[in-house]
């Protein structure tokens, strides 16, 4: 850098020759040099500031236009992350208590139509109406014309119908997605299941809500995403339930019953292994519930099994037999008058036959005699009596996972009185559902703890309070397995299974008050094998009429109890069970007399 | 020195901005291609639903029914019933080999054998 010398001789001598003041150069210099540097710095600082602005104002419009950007944006799921195992928007599978599917999802497709977008509606509506038969084509087109901007015409399409709807061509026309609840096996465990339809709908997609059964009752827990499709596991059994079902609709058909009712419940942890209630329907169509008629019990869509609460007969009696056992009132072998008819007030007790004077307390269950077990039911006492029955959940609504278990409140005396004591023990004057009745006799043959029972699948028993003792409940199950073998459900003996039950004929009340003549309930509760009880089955016929023989037989001797065998045949097996051998009596002993 | 520095650190800018511009645009393929996997992933989870179903269709207890009726000529399907249970006693023991009259048998003797001579037979 070459630099202006302050003192430059040249103008220094000439400055002297002319007499002025050299010094004064010299401050001219530095302060010109001065000028030059301040003018220097003052750019320099003028640039940095220049950059500093165009930095800040860089930096201020990226920050500016990002926002904008996102702001303006379509909000967009983070692509990067895990895959979606985990949240499932889909309502959740029914299996059943090995894995089987009892109710699925499958997408489908839902038709509307935007009438401002149509072409050719009068040919629209006619090719619809071929396509689907239950359209009519004038109301179509009316639809059509109209003001309406948007119409349903279909939920559900299958693919055929998808596929012609497309041959159409119409752009008003238009398909939204769909996911339909399917039922792959139809009418089995049809009251169980329920069935489903559609709560809100939106062109893209529905909700799909539970309307009756296990899916209202689970409706929040099937659909929380949170739960990542994990299928809901029932208690069921798919081939049991089969061939319960086709059992109990060939035996309702046999014996010319209008409705039929089966539970199969497993004595210690209280699953409902199969529950049947015919008629049925079919779960991916499900009826309407009537509207007329005030008895609901003429619809389908009536659980029986569950809502239907009838007065089961002297399925009642081993209550009150087990009530005086544990209370130390009699033994099996105490004998009990049978005389009848027993006069209480204006009402007579009678039996079936004439059973004689008196009866040991086994043959009272085993002959079925309504006197005899009046007197016992007069000794046990009426708060007793319902304290009892209390306990074994006979006079609550049953605790089953359906929103239909609300509907099975047992019907009461309104006044406990003595009379309703004694008819009670033979099942008359309460009413219970069959569920409630296996649940009672589950407590009894399992060694007598409370059983609940429950749809879902557990793997230990319930544990539940004691009701009975060890003691009674061997005896009561001895007693049960003595109907079988020589008393009123001889017909129910099954080859290896050890069957134990007890029969109930109950006449229908009439609406009006009072009993039919000849209509009845038929029931049948067997414990099966009796010696060491894993399965409780009630089969309930209503209405049912034997007919092969000279006279109509309507009790459940003949027609529930050969059902239930039929169906403990064809059961048991699947169930895993063995045949035993029976322990046979000692041979050269012979009962001369009871 | 100061020159050299200016382009040493331009050039290592470029190369930077050409590395990010590479990182990006790889990054982008890899995005697509999470997402068309998602996608594929999503269809077949529809199409193992549909399957599902389907199995569980053409499985229902009615129809298996109806076709070991059909079948039954060829099948002889029966219901399962208690007298399909086997006990282990009712199963034979396998039957021993009969050895030939001509096959050899090992016999083992001890000398001195105070018993006799006839010695031990081991079949």
């Amino acid at each position: 850098m070459i630099r202006t010398p302050l003192r430059p001789l040249a103008r220094i001598l000439a400055a002297r020759a002319s007499g002025e003041n050299p010094d004064q150069i010299e401050r001219e210099n530095i302060r010109r040099r001065h000028q030059r540097m301040n003018e220097q710095f003052r750019r320099r600082s003028e640039g940095r500031l220049l950059v500093l602005m165009l930095f800040f104002v860089a930096a201020f419009a990226t920050v500016g236009i990002r926002m904008g950007a996102l702001a303006l944006s379509e909000p967009r799921e983070p692509r990067a992350s895990a895959s979606g195992a985990a949240i499932m928007a889909q309502r959740a599978d029914i299996t059943d208590r090995k894995g089987r599917i009892l109710a699925t999802n499958i997408g489908t497709y839902s038709l509307y139509a935007q009438p401002p977008l149509m072409v050719d509606k009068p040919a629209a509506a006619k090719k619809l109406a071929e396509i689907f038969p239950e359209l009519d084509e004038a109301d179509l087109l009316r639809k059509f014309t109209g003001k309406r901007k948007f119409l349903w015409i279909r939920k559900k399409l299958s693919p055929e119908q998808m596929q012609a709807v497309h041959d159409i061509g119409d752009p008003g026309l238009q398909f939204g997605p769909r996911e339909m609840r399917l039922y792959p096996n139809g009418r089995l465990a049809a009251h169980v299941l329920g069935g489903a339809s559609f709560g809100r709908e939106g062109v893209n997609s529905a909700e799909v809500i539970g309307v009756a059964g296990v899916e209202k009752t689970f409706d929040a827990a099937l659909r929380d995403p949170a739960n990542g499709g994990r299928p809901l596991a029932l208690s069921l059994d798919l081939t049991v339930q089969a061939a319960t079902r086709q059992v109990l609709e060939g035996g309702m058909k046999l014996m010319n019953a209008r409705g039929a009712a089966a539970v199969l419940m497993d004595v210690h942890t209280g699953e409902v292994i199969a529950l049947v209630s015919l008629p049925d329907f079919d779960p991916n169509d499900r009826p309407r519930p009537l509207t007329r008629g005030n008895d609901p019990a003429q619809s389908p869509l009536f659980n029986r099994a569950l809502q239907g609460v009838y007065e089961l007969g002297s399925t009642f009696k081993p209550f009150a037999a087990a009530q005086a056992l544990e209370l130390g009132l009699a033994n099996p072998s105490t004998m009990i008058e049978t005389k009848g008819p027993l006069r209480w007030g204006k009402y007579k007790i009678r039996d079936f036959h004439d059973y004689g004077d008196r009866l040991s307390l086994t043959d009272v269950i085993v002959k079925s005699s309504n006197v005899g077990i009046a007197h016992v039911a007069q000794a046990i006492g009426a708060k007793r009596q319902r304290e009892f029955l209390q306990s074994l959940g006979l006079l609550d609504p049953v605790p089953l996972e359906m929103v239909e278990a609300k509907g099975s409140r047992p019907l009461l005396p309104p006044r406990w009185s003595e009379i309703s004591t004694m008819t009670i023990a033979y099942g008359h004057g309460i009413s219970v559902s069959p569920v409630h009745l296996a649940a009672a006799y589950a407590t009894l043959a399992n060694g007598g703890r409370r059983v609940v029972p429950t749809l879902l699948r557990r793997d230990r028993p319930q544990e539940g309070a004691r009701v009975v003792s060890e003691e009674t409940s061997r005896r009561i199950r001895h007693m049960l397995r003595q109907v079988v073998l020589r008393g009123t459900a001889s017909l129910g003996e099954v080859a290896g299974y050890e069957v134990g039950g007890k029969t109930g004929t109950a006449d229908k009340p009439k609406p009006t008050g009072g009993y039919y003549k000849d209509k009845v309930i038929a029931t049948f509760a067997s414990i099966f094998p009796a010696s060491d009880p894993r399965y409780v089955l009630i089969v309930s016929l209503d209405e049912p009429v034997e007919t092969s023989g000279p006279r109509p037989r309507r009790t459940a001797g003949w027609t529930a109890v050969p059902v239930a065998a039929e169906i403990i045949r064809r059961v048991a097996p699947l169930l895993g069970l063995r045949p035993r051998i029976e322990p046979l009596r000692p041979t050269g002993v012979t009962l001369t007399s009871n | 020195m100061r020159g050299f520095f200016y382009v040493l650190s331009a050039v290592a800018v470029m190369g930077l901005a050409f590395w990010a511009y590479r990182e990006t645009y790889r990054t982008r393929a890899a995005e697509r291609e999470v997402a068309a996997l998602q996608r594929e992933i999503a269809q077949k989870r529809e199409a193992l639903a549909i399957l599902r179903a389907e199995w569980a269709y053409l499985n229902r207890p009615e129809r298996l029914r109806a076709l070991a009726d059909i079948n039954f000529d060829r099948l002889h399907l029966l219901p399962l019933g208690a007298e399909h249970f086997g006990r282990i006693e009712e199963l034979a023991y396998p039957a021993v080999p009969i050895a030939g009259v001509s096959a050899p048998v090992p016999v083992a003797g001890r000398l001195g054998d105070p018993a006799g001579s006839a010695g031990e037979a081991r079949p």
